[in-house]
């Protein structure tokens, strides 16, 4: 007997507006403030009226193609009506039945190295405003509940992937790529933390049996994942819950009601939540107050104009144009577009993609961690860092040496700041790291090493390839910056090939 | 000459010549409120020293010679529906008896700027339900020509209110009617323009496709004054229209030439009362004799109207009023179980019997299962009521007919009989399913003396036609020139 | 087109509805529901196939407003007609799982 687990997610992300959806409130995050981000409207005043703000629309329009979603050239809003004191129309404001998109996609890397990608459906994605934040009482004694409308009627566009993800990993890798996607197209912020990305799960299991039948269990809804491990740890917490209650009661999918749960973190497990309105009847219908809207060919262009290159395409490239590999390839894109910009400016100064990678994803990346910084934090712009690969490429220096110089530079050191190339100069020249490719002043230290070392110029007559490395160290050793392999080249000649 | 009882475009003419002061006339309509609003009960609110401080303002400002507004210091009622920042709105509703917003609607805005003297909240059916002001959960109106009948409904005050003498101009809202129908019962003009020519913002919402301010007068010419005053774009509101707005209260005096007039075969049928019927035949003599052509249309669906708008409206109605909660604003019970329970009471002690009946009748009309079957059946059938109009407007200027199938029936009389109550606007709901603009105008008096209306209805954004069609039957009669006898001065 | 009213259905919608209702009220609203929505039933007469249905009295498309911000009421206006605050937010029932 096999399982197979079945995902689908349902993505709520706040769109990048200045203003909220309906009004011209800001939608600034501001918890601290309660209640200082409202009007008429978004508090839901008798005799105020909504009006449609053109940028959500144009960011979710963006969004949709990003996801090659068809889009609608007829869309209308409509009123989900239901009584939650977050809510203060007692009805949201959405779209049900002609959502502006639907049917698009979203491709995603599953496995290793190699391990190939898969296409995840995307049901539709329609656009709908926040409600508030109810603040509740955690202490038992049955206080009141405060409420703050500052949320309230924020953009958010709501993004329902087709049931077609099969493994917790696979879940949070859909997450990671539609996040990276959306922080690329600068629709949204995507902040977890401050709830700008928001993620349910549905989830079931088809229990493939010995003789040739298959059994689905009860879809589960998990709501209130507010972070990806927690998607993946509940995910897989409900893998393993489905199968034993499905071994206990044989519960198929169509004999129970469809169950919402929540995701407790601390214990680390799904509870039963009871919904908002149990058998919810949400009686929507068009909302008479706003106008439907037609998209046109030419609304559809600009808005496309708009687009920029995917992360999935950028990977591509990074692979074809700077030969790196698949994994470099992610690693580079997947730490957002400001990083992967600073690669691309590196390697196009220093003229070599995998070494621009390298320092980057090592060098760049573990310093950026140390300090908790952000690339655009970081001390070492990219036009500095390409100056010091390029004198690699250029036998200025060794790598060994730029290694030096790269930490010199993040040393504290104020006379440093801000870092130009002017102080790698400074730097090569205080610690003599320039590289001695000058031939006539080597040949003397040479014929001195090869005078003192007869034991190893002996053994390399001899055929010991391995004595000539005894006779380059002491050299080096002798002159900072020598380059080795120009030491190599005379030490060979002088000694004549064995 | 009285200033009560003046037509709004003879005061404002006296204002403008420094004949009379805004403080006169102002101080003329609020003595008459208190000599006659404690029989009629037309007004909810009367804020004396604030009306008294704006005329002083506005009649300072023409004193030093400053540009004074079209309304000049012409006191104006207001619908307690039209929220104005600072004053109550009640809505007629014990669910916002202490409700005072924070923002002024957009006609608010328009009459302040033309420097209008906002004498008074006029009573109404609680939430714009109804069609006799007997829903208000604080006063029942009398209509000022016979104090035992109603005024109609649901802008009933602001009618009597001007019906009575006790202001000039007044701001209703009709979403089936409550507008026209309470100005045929009271002997005034009211006119409902076309949807999206007035701003919505800041009238509190009864069925939001269907709503539309518009002004009450004792004459055509006042009626096109404030129509012009408030109309007009306003991007806070989206279905409101950008259409440039003619300069009615000029054009008004203009007669139309060649004029078509439609009768409506459906209208005149059984129901339909003999005095009505008379007047309504007389005042296509008067056109007639005017050089109009009176021809008969059809509008076969508008026996539905009456079943299309019982769904639309209380539909639209269920989910506006969801928003009065107890939570943001509006009563909130003093005992309850838990948050659900809450609601529950708080919604059931501050809305009457009539809103709570449109409330569960829309509830049902939305809800799983009867969708189709009502409100988007209706909704097909809305558009049917509207292809009619198209085609009978492709024959005729305007369409005439009675505003209401009786004169003012007595108080008490329907409150019992929903149907009953909801079948005396079978005239006029078909213009707001189908958007257009309807004007009610005196035509002439019962035997016992109650006013009779005459409707006449006009193609979207033709208001200027409605208004100057009006003005030549008005200009050869004298039925808007009668005062009821209970009214002061 | 509808079945016959009943007292359940009265008390599902009041549910939903969120109205709390005596049991008179239960009565009288099956009748008098009962009686329009018989009246309303004459729709049904009508043929509205491939007749799109009209939401809108003025049928308008495209109505947007530019993405700016502009000030927001004071907390005490936003506030200002709440039944219970604690000045800085509204205050509601404590909202239990089953709500």
């Amino acid at each position: 007997m096999t399982t197979t687990t079945i995902i689908g997610l349902e993505v709520h992300v706040q769109l990048l507006t200045n203003s909220k959806i309906f009004c011209g409130c800001s939608s600034a995050f501001n918890p601290h403030q309660p209640n200082v981000q409202t009007c008429p409207v978004c508090l839901g005043l008798p005799g105020s009226l909504p009006v449609m703000n053109r940028r959500a629309f144009e960011l979710a329009v963006k969004t949709a193609l990003a996801l090659n979603c068809d889009i609608a050239p007829f869309t209308k809003w409509d009123r989900k009506q239901y009584y939650y004191p977050d809510l203060p129309k007692g009805y949201q404001i959405s779209q049900y039945d002609l959502p502006f998109s639907d049917d698009g996609a979203l491709e995603i890397e599953v496995g290793g190295e190699g391990g190939g990608t898969r296409k995840i459906g995307i049901i539709r994605a329609h656009l709908e405003e926040d409600a508030g934040k109810n603040v509740h009482d955690e202490t038992g004694r049955g206080t009141d509940s405060q409420v703050d409308l500052n949320r309230a009627g924020t953009p958010l566009l709501e993004i329902v992937s087709q049931p077609d993800l099969r493994s917790p990993q696979e879940a949070k890798r859909y997450l990671e790529e539609l996040k990276l996607l959306l922080t690329y197209l600068n629709v949204s912020d995507c902040n977890m933390q401050e709830g700008s990305l928001r993620c349910d799960a549905n989830v079931n299991l088809h229990i493939h049996q010995d003789d040739g039948h298959k059994v689905a269990t009860p879809i589960v809804e998990i709501k209130n994942l507010n972070s990806f491990r927690n998607v993946e740890l509940a995910i897989e917490f409900e893998v393993k819950r489905q199968y034993e209650e499905w071994e206990k009661t044989g519960k198929k999918m169509g004999e129970v009601a469809k169950e919402t749960r929540g995701w407790d973190a601390a214990r680390g497990k799904t509870v039963p939540q009871r919904g908002k309105e149990e058998a919810s009847d949400y009686r929507y219908f068009p909302d008479p107050d706003l106008v439907p809207v037609t998209v046109s060919a030419e609304l559809l262009d600009s808005i496309r104009a708009t687009l920029c290159e995917f992360p999935a395409d950028r990977r591509e490239r990074f692979k074809g144009t700077y030969g790196l590999s698949d994994y470099d390839a992610r690693v580079t894109v997947d730490q957002g577009q400001a990083f992967a910009d600073y690669f691309e400016e590196v390697a196009g100064l220093c003229g070599d993609g995998k070494q621009a990678c390298n320092w980057v994803t090592q060098d760049v990346l573990r310093e950026m961690n140390e300090r908790n910084l952000s690339i655009g934090e970081f001390p070492i712009r990219a036009a500095v860092l390409g100056n010091l690969l390029e004198r690699i490429a250029k036998k200025q220096i060794t790598i060994k040496s730029a290694r030096e110089v790269f930490l010199e530079l993040l040393a504290e050191n104020p006379s440093r700041r801000p870092i130009s190339s002017a102080h790698i100069d400074q730097i090569i020249a205080e610690k003599g790291l320039a590289l001695v490719t000058d031939t006539g002043e080597l040949e003397g230290v040479i014929a001195e090493v090869v005078g003192k070392n007869p034991k190893a110029v002996a053994d390399f007559k001899a055929g010991k390839q391995a004595a000539v490395g005894a006779l380059i160290g002491q050299v080096m050793k002798a002159v900072k910056g020598a380059d080795p392999q120009t030491v190599r080249t005379m030490l060979v000649e002088k000694l004549g090939n064995p | 000459m009285s200033i009560l009882g003046a037509t709004a475009g003879e005061l404002v003419k006296r204002l403008d010549r420094g004949d009379v002061t805004s403080i006169d006339v102002t101080t003329a309509y609020l003595e008459a409120i208190a000599a006659a609003d404690g029989k009629v009960n037309a007004f909810l609110h009367v804020n004396r020293d604030k009306a008294l401080e704006q005329a002083r303002a506005i009649d300072e400002k023409r004193r030093r010679g400053q540009c004074v507004g079209a309304l000049g210091g012409l006191p104006v009622a207001i619908k307690d529906v039209i929220c104005t920042q600072g004053e109550p709105t009640t809505c007629g509703s014990r669910m916002l008896e202490r409700f005072v917003p924070p923002y002024d609607a957009h006609v608010i805005s328009r009459l302040r700027e033309a420097d209008a003297v906002l004498i008074g909240r006029t009573n109404m059916d609680e939430f714009a339900m109804g069609s006799s002001t007997e829903n208000s959960a604080y006063k029942t109106t009398s209509n000022p020509w016979d104090l035992t009948r109603t005024p109609g409904g649901s802008s009933g005050g602001s009618a009597a209110a001007v019906a009575a003498c006790m202001a000039p101009l007044a701001l209703g809202s009709d979403t089936g009617g409550s507008i026209r129908q309470p100005a045929g019962f009271c002997g005034v003009v009211g006119m409902k323009p076309t949807y999206g020519r007035v701003s919505r913002y800041g009238l509190v919402a009864y069925a939001s496709s269907l709503d539309q301010i518009g002004p009450f007068a004792n004459d055509v010419g006042g009626a096109a004054l404030l129509l012009e005053t408030i109309a007009g774009h306003d991007h806070r509101d989206s279905t409101s229209v950008a259409a440039a707005v003619p300069e009615y209260s000029r054009t008004v005096e203009e007669p139309l030439t060649g004029l078509r007039i439609g009768i409506a075969k459906e209208h005149f049928v059984s129901g339909l009362d003999q005095q009505v019927e008379a007047a309504i035949r007389n005042a296509l003599e008067v056109y007639r004799s005017l050089g109009a052509e009176i021809k008969e249309v059809s509008l076969p669906h508008s026996k539905y109207a009456v079943a299309v708008y019982y769904i639309v409206a209380p539909s639209e109605a269920s989910s506006n009023l969801a928003r009065y909660d107890g939570v943001h604003y509006g009563h909130r019970a003093a005992h309850f179980d838990n948050m659900i329970d809450m609601y529950c009471a708080s919604r059931a002690e501050g809305f009457g019997a009539e809103v709570k009946r449109r409330i569960m009748l829309g509830t049902y009309a939305l809800s799983a299962g009867y969708y189709d079957a009502y409100y988007l059946k209706a909704l097909k059938v809305r558009r049917l009521i509207r292809n009619d109009f198209d085609a009978a407007f492709r024959e005729v200027d305007v369409i005439a007919s009675p505003v209401a199938p009786t004169p003012a029936f007595k108080i008490g009389e329907l409150v019992n009989d929903p149907l009953a109550m909801y079948l005396s606007d079978i005239y006029t709901i078909s213009a707001n399913l189908a958007g257009l603009p309807g004007i009610s105008i005196p035509a002439g008096f019962s035997q016992t003396n109650l006013p009779i209306g005459l409707q006449l209805l006009a193609p979207p954004f033709e208001e200027e036609r409605l208004l100057r069609a009006a003005r030549m039957f008005e200009r050869e009669t004298d039925w808007h020139r009668r005062r009821p006898a209970s009214a002061p001065g | 087109m509808a079945a016959q009213l009943t007292p359940a259905d009265v008390l599902k919608v009041a549910k939903l509805a969120r109205l709390k209702l005596s049991d008179a009220e239960v009565g009288d609203y099956t009748a008098k529901l009962g009686g329009i929505l018989a009246y309303v039933d004459s729709l049904g007469e009508v043929n509205t196939d491939e007749i799109e249905p009209m939401v809108h009295a003025v049928e308008l498309s495209n109505v947007f407003r530019t993405d700016e911000a502009t000030p927001s009421l004071p907390r005490e206006a936003a506030l200002s007609n709440a039944p219970k605050t604690d000045g800085q937010f509204f205050l509601v029932p404590q909202i239990l799982d089953a709500e």
